[in-house]
């Protein structure tokens, strides 16, 4: 299934790691910081509701 | 309904809670879009593609190397866009998707200038050269980690998208440059315009083109970078948003006390 990337197998392997490591890590972070962020509005919202 | 008012429609959106509604409704569609152009571009890159002739297996580097380049310069013009909106009619939503689309560029940048530098080796036998395209590129590079950097410096966020709007205007100089840097000084290791050129697509422009067994799956990948920026932009302006309520209520918090 592997296709034969001769001499240069290291170069593509690489690129191919480190590209989709960057964009795995953009998109996780992403999500992470995006669902922190909305837990911490809606308890904001509700302190300030109960506290009129 | 006319052009005009059809146009005017897109400044509901500098509503906080339409964006929100409206983003959240569309999210699906583009994360799921983007994962499937993705995945099956990459794989039939990856897989499915023959070694070129004369770059050999190396050539498989263009399905990451080429989409991630387009989209760092076309973040950079998309953040200008929303700059100036900014500047002009003063919505924040706007200010925050620039905000939000800049460290996307910033990976997209750092992609590109890795993927390079790994396929430059073996092609050009070195990693980095002054070239114009490769400068103007890691000059971009640096706009982007400086636009980010001033977004957090300054702590009152309309002055910080002021002036951040401003180095965006500045910016759009290389990001312009690092796209037309080969035609401008026609030297350097860097090869012009093989693909997103229209006579090369369409045939009548004869010189040397990508061929279309490589275009195809690139073509599917250039798709899916675009649908998963878009995906990214329209997720992180809403957690941007988010964040400045927060600040917002916080400070309403602070002044009833």
């Amino acid at each position: 299934m592997m296709p034969d990337l001769g001499k240069h197998t290291e170069a593509v392997l690489s690129s191919y790691a480190l590209s989709l490591l960057m964009l795995v890590l953009l998109v996780a972070l992403s999500l992470w910081r995006g669902r922190k962020v909305r837990a911490e509005m809606e308890k904001t919202e509700q302190r300030m509701s109960r506290n009129g | 309904m006319s052009i005009a008012a059809k146009a005017n429609t897109i400044w509901q959106y500098a509503n906080p809670k339409k964006f929100l509604a409206t983003s959240e409704r569309v999210l699906p569609f583009f994360w799921a879009t983007a994962a499937i152009c993705l995945v099956v571009g990459l794989v039939w890159g990856f897989f499915f593609t023959p070694d070129d002739f004369r770059q050999g297996s190396t050539v498989k580097i263009i399905y990451l190397h080429v989409p991630s380049a387009l989209m760092a310069i076309n973040c950079w013009l998309m953040m200008l866009v929303t700059s100036l909106v900014w500047l002009v009619r003063r919505h924040h939503v706007s200010a925050l998707a620039a905000r939000a689309a800049a460290p996307i560029g910033v990976v997209m940048t750092l992609i590109a200038l890795v993927t390079g530098a790994i396929w430059g080796q073996p092609m050009w036998g070195t990693w980095w050269a002054w070239d114009p395209r490769l400068t103007s590129f890691l000059i971009l590079f640096l706009f982007y980690l400086g636009y980010i950097a001033l977004w957090e410096a300054i702590e009152d966020p309309d002055t910080a998208a002021d002036l951040t709007s401003v180095l965006c205007l500045v910016g759009s100089v290389f990001a312009i440059l690092s796209r037309y840097a080969v035609n401008f000084w026609n030297q350097g290791l860097h090869q012009g315009a093989s693909v997103m050129r229209a006579g090369a697509v369409t045939g009548t422009d004869t010189t040397e083109k990508v061929s279309n067994v490589f275009f195809y799956p690139l073509f599917l990948c250039i798709i899916g970078f675009v649908l998963l920026f878009i995906a990214l932009v329209l997720y992180r302006t809403g957690t941007e948003i988010r964040a400045r309520r927060i600040r917002a209520l916080l400070a309403r918090e602070r002044a009833g006390a």
